[in-house]
């Protein structure tokens, strides 16, 4: 069996708390909510914290509230969210993430903020003590080589977090807390495109809650390629919102990728291409093509990169034509084997 | 028995150990927690292929909580599953052939404490050139992986020839030449591999252990450790699934041997995950080419068949593997004239092995991929064509195989009617498409492992006064539902309760031999060992109780926990009376039976592994939906007929054949035992792509499709109560129906498993371009082959025989090995 | 910090107080400190659901929860499923129709489709599949697992969950 490395345990019941015990745990410490990711990688050494600080019985980080939008605390499961967005209204792309996530067992601890700060993935790096010693280790954790594109300067490892593409698409800030102070940031602004140094979080700060705004006119959807419907990380994702004018035309747009870099890409330019336009099967096969330009996917998940390259701008299709009203629950069992 | 007569045989019913399995308490090897039990954790080498130059195991042996080291100083003879290859130690002493190979053992006061202790061993390794692929190996023949084998690093290679296929290619209206690919694929059953092992109160091993074949890791350890086997006691604990992972003696399993009788304290041992995928013994990756001729109403007039096996890096079963890619053609079709061709190589990857199908669903793959193209170019429709080919019952095959009874043609009957098949068939819209194929599968090989004349399996019952029984097999619970078959054949013989006999099952100690969990033979040769034991008793309860009550033998029933007269139903005793009245007449009353199958096969070399009491058939029908923007695959229904003799207990049959389903599918679509290279100038490193039960990618609820099982219980006279198998012969056929759905539904032909989407789009691509719509292999690979040895077929006066004696390869033995073996062929 | 870590909680209804090492999951303690070993494992990184419990009524996997966070919380596990030596009737039916093969899954199956039984009454095929969509079974090809629930949810039914009639062929009511 394996088993986790010896550490030692505080559980902390406020924010502040949890703050001071970071702050005073120099670097050592990390924060564990649902545990369903940091625990594998701790068995698997690749995080050997020698402190953990968990999160469980911070009460405050696992409060909902409508108030001008929508206000999630941190700490809140998958299982959770998923349930109090049983009519999701425009909010739908974050339900859509937040029910494919994993599998169920793992939605009921999993947190949202948890799957915001997922370490990014990669087959060279998810991986045992003992395989990772076989490859010489990588640089993402006590090697010097990305095994992914031995040239790189840069750790390619994969942002594969569901919630994020289709938090970023309904344009979601985040609060993130520490000892010294309590900043309020865009979502977008929290991830960089590093496999290693992949939140702009600092490991004193706890990301306490997440913000959407009020979304009048907008409808939004989230679409996932994996290789099973239950399990599976993305290896390709597309959140994508629109505001519609009443005449039905675009007037505003976020389609956002996940899975195909090490953070969630923005797709400016397909977004603006739909402005103005009213989403015909034309618009929507422009706006897909250039959506899928940004794609970078490597060879270090499942699938081909190539296919994934591929598939991109038939999935960016998917998410807008749902977004449109087209009936896709045929398209949702056959690829995302989505029933019910 | 008569038909009518059968009370329990034939009804679903509770599995015997149904109770036990949903309570969880069943118990499992790892479920073994003894007072002062130790753990073991095995340092696995981390490079590919490399002589040990030095190993130090001061550090780790300093480490508070560790109670020995063990290395391959502390083993000196090698074991191996079959005789020809006694190729692995249970820690490598000079020479690792994978990353993943054994290398030293820490054994300490908890995993944790041996897991730290592992990074303190020093390894230096010299390293070897690495062969990541067969065709790598063919084309050096330096280093060599092992000092034993054909030559270089092939490790087997033969040419058999049944006629003349050259003729029969003269003699045919269309010659078709078909190369495909078969990926390797592992079993993943969910119980990690696990083993404890302590010295009994009188000095005397025992080992616990999941293992599928009991009797022969009892061997294995007694030539390992060099032990006296009558002091060994190997408890096969119910396995957690196993599908052929589990059959051969493992490292583990003999360094937790050493290390309890060195401690004189239990010792266990639990594989990680990634260790599992380390032992594999999983599916080859075969390379194949067809090439057959056929007249134009669709007979075969001959087949041409070369297969090249990745071996891995270690013997294991490997050259039965290879045989069995070339055996079972013929028992499925007709095929006058017959040559095959097998060559396994060696290469610095886990070694291969038997998985569920042995070696014949690969080249399964191949044959009925090439009917359904051959079935397109003579327009005839599939499943006609198969009909018109199917093997006869009562026929001696080209390479002499004893067909007894065949329900193939009905299996095709009831799936052609099931799937609508007549009205859908290449007339469904664009996207969507049906494939069908068709398959056989031995029911126990006829030869057991090593040579010897003995019964392949054994049962003993133990009749008490209290009216209940015991019955001693060694038989060993994989979850197929041997302890059911082995209770229920026993329980219809007497007339009693499944509940009132208790299973003692798969430990060497107390219950006769049984050869083990593989090639599908418990059923037919438990099942008939069995009945022979049971018919015994029955016949000594019957004398007693017919002298008791002066009735004639013949008219006793056996029914009810009763012993009764059939013309007067009410006059009879208890069962619990007649044992007693029989124990009075004869003394204690206990019954043996054993199962030896018939002398069955060509007496040429490589006759051996094919032959069968009896073989099982099957059809299916797979729907799919093919994206043909994405490739993207989807299988929403299966049909499937399974030809099972008489289906002894249908829920349990109906789970093996949908269970067979289920993992033909996974192999059909996403499954793979992939392998890393990483680029040759800054490394040497070949690892497994992705040893984790996340990667390697079994289906879930959600992608299983619907399936509709239908059994086709046509009674053998080799099977008990007429039974044939049921845990292999189903998946077989699912795979080319995938393919051959995926030609229906968007016309293009992928000639490899698995069937991935970036397969189909790239089939599609070239279809679009003008290209030939395929996806697979280009071409065969350059083999040496050996000279061909020449069988003549039975109608061509043959009798089994070569007529030609080509000269032998030169061949090293391993190793002078202490217990010499007969070469099993 | 290598010392052993006190915790009291609810087992199977039952109050219990266990020390272990620190470093311990829900699954290490749950068999190697309270010898519960019906709970088992495939892989321990949350990638098979063959450890999974009820935690606070909820299906998790205890490979992946921290026995230190375990303290006054109530765990189900498949030896709690049977009460006053009666099996729940989806461990009847699993039994009965052939739900359980190698047995090494079905612990896992059982509890998880005990909570969502729990939840609704009545689920369709599509819900029990998506409910057992982090259970893998390598055995059966999902069907009669689906069948069995199916049956219990009929069963329960029928019967009511308090009090269940005895069926014929059960160890229990076997007649001498």
């Amino acid at each position: 069996m394996m088993r986790l490395p010896y550490f030692r345990y505080l559980a902390p019941r406020t924010v502040h708390e949890a703050a001071d015990l970071l702050a005073a745990s120099a670097g050592d410490a990390m924060l564990v909510a649902g545990g369903t990711d940091v625990l594998p990688n701790m068995k698997r050494r690749q995080q050997v914290p020698g402190t953990l600080v968990g999160l469980r019985q911070v009460a405050e980080l696992k409060q909902m509230t409508n108030g001008d939008g929508l206000r999630i605390g941190a700490g809140m499961t998958l299982t959770e969210v998923v349930s109090r967005l049983k009519i999701p209204g425009p909010y739908a792309a974050l339900r859509q993430a937040a029910v494919q996530v994993a599998t169920p067992h793992i939605r009921n601890v999993g947190t949202l903020g948890g799957n915001l700060c997922l370490d990014t993935r990669c087959n060279y790096y998810d991986q045992n003590y003992e395989w990772r010693k076989a490859i010489n280790f990588c640089m993402k954790k006590d090697g010097k080589t990305c095994w992914v594109a031995t040239s790189s300067p840069k750790c390619l490892a994969v942002s594969s977090t569901d919630t994020a593409p289709a938090l970023l698409a309904l344009q979601a800030t985040v609060t993130l807390v520490s000892a010294e102070k309590t900043r309020q940031i865009a979502l977008a602004d929290l991830y960089r495109n590093d496999g290693i140094h992949y939140l702009t979080r600092q490991p004193t700060e706890i990301l306490t809650a997440i913000d959407v705004p009020r979304l009048g006119g907008w409808r939004s959807t989230y679409w996932k390629l994996r290789r099973r419907g239950s399990f599976d990380f993305p290896v390709l994702s597309v959140a994508a919102a629109l505001k519609f004018a009443p005449d039905g035309s675009v007037e505003d747009a976020r389609i956002v990728l996940g899975a195909v870099a090490s953070r969630p890409l923005e797709t400016p330019a397909a977004s603006a291409s739909l402005i103005g336009q009213r989403l015909t099967d034309e618009a929507i096969a422009r706006a897909s093509e250039l959506a899928a330009v940004p794609a970078r996917p490597m060879d270090n998940t499942d699938f081909t990169l190539a296919w994934r390259k591929r598939v991109a701008r038939d999935f960016v299709t998917y998410a807008l034509r749902e977004v449109r009203g087209d009936d896709v629950s045929k398209l949702r069992l056959s690829v995302a084997r989505q029933l019910v | 028995m008569k038909e009518n007569t059968l009370r329990l045989i034939g009804k679903p019913r509770r599995r015997v150990d149904g109770r036990a399995k949903v309570t969880g308490q069943t118990k499992f090897a790892d479920d073994i927690m003894l007072p002062r039990m130790l753990h073991c954790k095995l340092l696995r080498s981390s490079v590919p292929h490399a002589r040990i130059v030095r190993i130090d195991t001061s550090r780790a042996l300093a480490h508070p909580g560790v109670h020995l080291v063990l290395t391959g100083k502390d083993f000196q003879v090698p074991y191996g599953i079959l005789p020809v290859s006694q190729d692995e130690y249970p820690l490598q002493p000079e020479h690792v052939r994978f990353v993943g190979d054994p290398v030293a053992a820490v054994i300490a006061r908890d995993e944790l404490t041996a897991f730290e202790a592992l990074d303190l061993i020093d390894v230096e390794y010299e390293p070897l050139r690495t062969f990541s692929t067969p065709e790598e190996s063919l084309e050096h023949e330096q280093p060599r992986i092992h000092d034993y084998g054909d030559r270089g690093n092939i490790h087997k290679a033969v040419s058999l020839a049944f006629g003349d296929v050259d003729k029969a290619f003269a003699a045919a209206d269309e010659v078709f030449e078909d190369t495909f690919f078969y990926q390797g694929n592992t079993h993943l059953p969910i119980e990690q591999h696990a083993s404890v092992a302590a010295k009994d109160p009188d000095g005397k091993l025992v080992l616990w252990s999941s293992t599928q074949t009991p009797h022969y890791v009892h061997r294995a350890i007694a030539r390992a450790l060099q032990m006296r086997p009558a002091h060994i006691r190997v408890v096969a604990m119910p396995n957690g699934g196993g599908f052929g992972g589990k059959s051969d003696p493992f490292h583990h399993e003999i360094v937790v041997c050493k290390a309890a009788l060195l401690l004189d304290r239990p010792v266990k041992i639990c594989l990680t995950r990634e260790e599992v995928f380390y032992c594999h013994r999983g599916r080859h990756p075969v390379l194949m080419q067809f090439k057959t001729g056929v007249k134009r109403d669709g007979t075969i007039t001959g087949v041409h068949l070369k297969t090249l096996l990745d071996g891995g890096a270690y013997g294991s079963y490997g050259v039965a593997s290879m045989f069995y890619t070339g055996a079972l053609q013929t028992v499925t079709y007709h095929i006058p004239t017959y040559k095959f061709q097998g060559c396994r190589v060696f290469t610095n990857k886990p070694p291969c092995g038997p998985k569920r199908g042995h070696g014949t669903p690969q080249s399964r793959f191949g044959q009925e991929v090439q009917l359904d193209k051959i079935a397109e170019k003579l327009a005839i429709d599939p499943a006609e064509l198969r009909l018109r080919i199917v093997e006869k019952p009562d026929t001696l095959t080209a390479n002499y195989l004893q067909v007894t009874t065949t329900g193939l043609t009905e299996c095709i009957r009831r799936i052609v009617a099931a799937s609508d098949w007549k009205t859908r068939f290449r007339k469904l819209p664009h996207g969507r498409g049906l494939g069908l194929a068709c398959s056989s599968y031995l029911s126990g090989a006829g030869l057991p492992i090593y040579f010897n004349d003995l019964p392949h399996s054994g049962v003993q019952l133990k009749l008490d006064r209290s009216g209940g029984v015991a019955a001693f097999c060694g038989a060993t619970e994989i979850g197929q539902g041997s302890d059911d078959v082995l209770v229920g054949c026993v329980a219809e013989v007497l007339g009693i309760d499944p509940l009132d006999i208790r299973a003692v099952t798969g430990d060497t100690d107390l219950t006769p031999v049984d050869l083990g969990s593989y090639s599908s033979r418990v059923t037919l040769m438990m099942g008939n060992a069995a009945i022979q034991a049971a018919e015994r008793a029955r016949e000594l309860l019957a004398d007693a109780v017919s002298r008791k009550l002066e009735i004639p033998k013949g008219r006793l029933v056996f029914a009810e926990r009763r012993v009764f007269d059939a013309e007067d139903p009410d006059k009879g005793v208890s069962f619990s009376e007649a044992v007693c009245l029989a124990e009075a007449a004869f003394g204690t009353i206990g019954t043996t039976g054993s199962y030896t199958p018939p002398k069955l096969g060509g007496r040429y070399k490589g006759g051996g592994v094919g032959p069968s009491p009896t073989y099982s058939y099957s059809a299916a029908v797979v729907e799919v939906e093919v994206d043909a923007s994405t490739g993207w695959i989807h299988v929403p229904r299966v049909w499937i007929a399974h030809d099972i003799g008489r289906a002894l207990n249908p829920t349990l049959v109906r789970g093996q054949v949908e269970g067979g389903v289920y993992m033909a599918l996974g192999e059909a679509l996403m499954e793979e035992q992939e392998f890393r290279r990483l680029p040759k100038r800054l490394s040497d490193a070949l690892v497994h792509k992705f040893p984790s039960i996340l990667e390697y990618k079994s289906p879930t609820t959600l992608e299983m499709p619907e399936v509709f099982t239908e059994l086709i219980e046509n009674p053998d006279p080799r099977g008990p109560f007429g039974a044939k198998e049921a845990g292999q012969g189903p998946l077989l056929p699912v795979m080319p129906a995938v393919a051959n759905a995926v030609y229906d539904a968007v016309g293009v032909r992928i000639d490899e498993v698995p069937i991935t989407p970036e397969k189909i789009l790239k089939a599609l691509e070239a279809k679009a371009a003008g290209k030939s719509p395929r996806y697979g292999p280009a071409k065969f690979a350059d083999v040496p082959w050996p000279e061909t040895l020449q069988v003549p077929p039975p109608w061509e006066g043959g009798d089994g025989k070569a007529i030609n004696s080509p000269p032998k390869a030169a061949k090293e033995p391993a190793r002078k090995s202490p217990a010499t073996e007969a070469v099993q062929s | 910090m290598k010392r052993q870590v006190h915790i009291a909680m609810q087992v199977n209804n039952e109050p219990v107080e266990v020390s272990f090492a620190p470093y311990k999951t829900l699954l290490e303690v749950l068999r190697e400190d309270l010898n519960l070993c019906g709970t088992k494992h495939g892989c321990e990184l949350g990638e098979c659901g063959a450890c999974a419990v009820l935690l606070d009524d909820l299906p998790v996997l205890s490979c992946l929860v921290l026995a230190v966070e375990c303290e006054g919380r109530r765990v189900t596990t498949i030896e709690g499923l049977v009460t006053y030596g009666r099996l729940h009737p989806l461990q009847e039916a699993f039994a009965d129709l052939g739900a359980t093969q190698c047995g090494y899954c079905t612990p896992g199956y059982l509890v998880t489709a005990k909570a969502l039984l729990d939840e609704h009454a009545h689920p369709t095929r599509d819900q029990i599949r998506e409910a057992l969509a982090g259970n893998l079974c390598r055995c059966t090809g999902y069907q009669q697992i689906f069948e069995a629930v199916e049956a219990a949810i009929q069963s329960s039914a029928e019967r009511g969950e308090a009090k269940l009639a005895p069926r014929s062929a059960r160890p229990e009511e076997a007649q001498p």
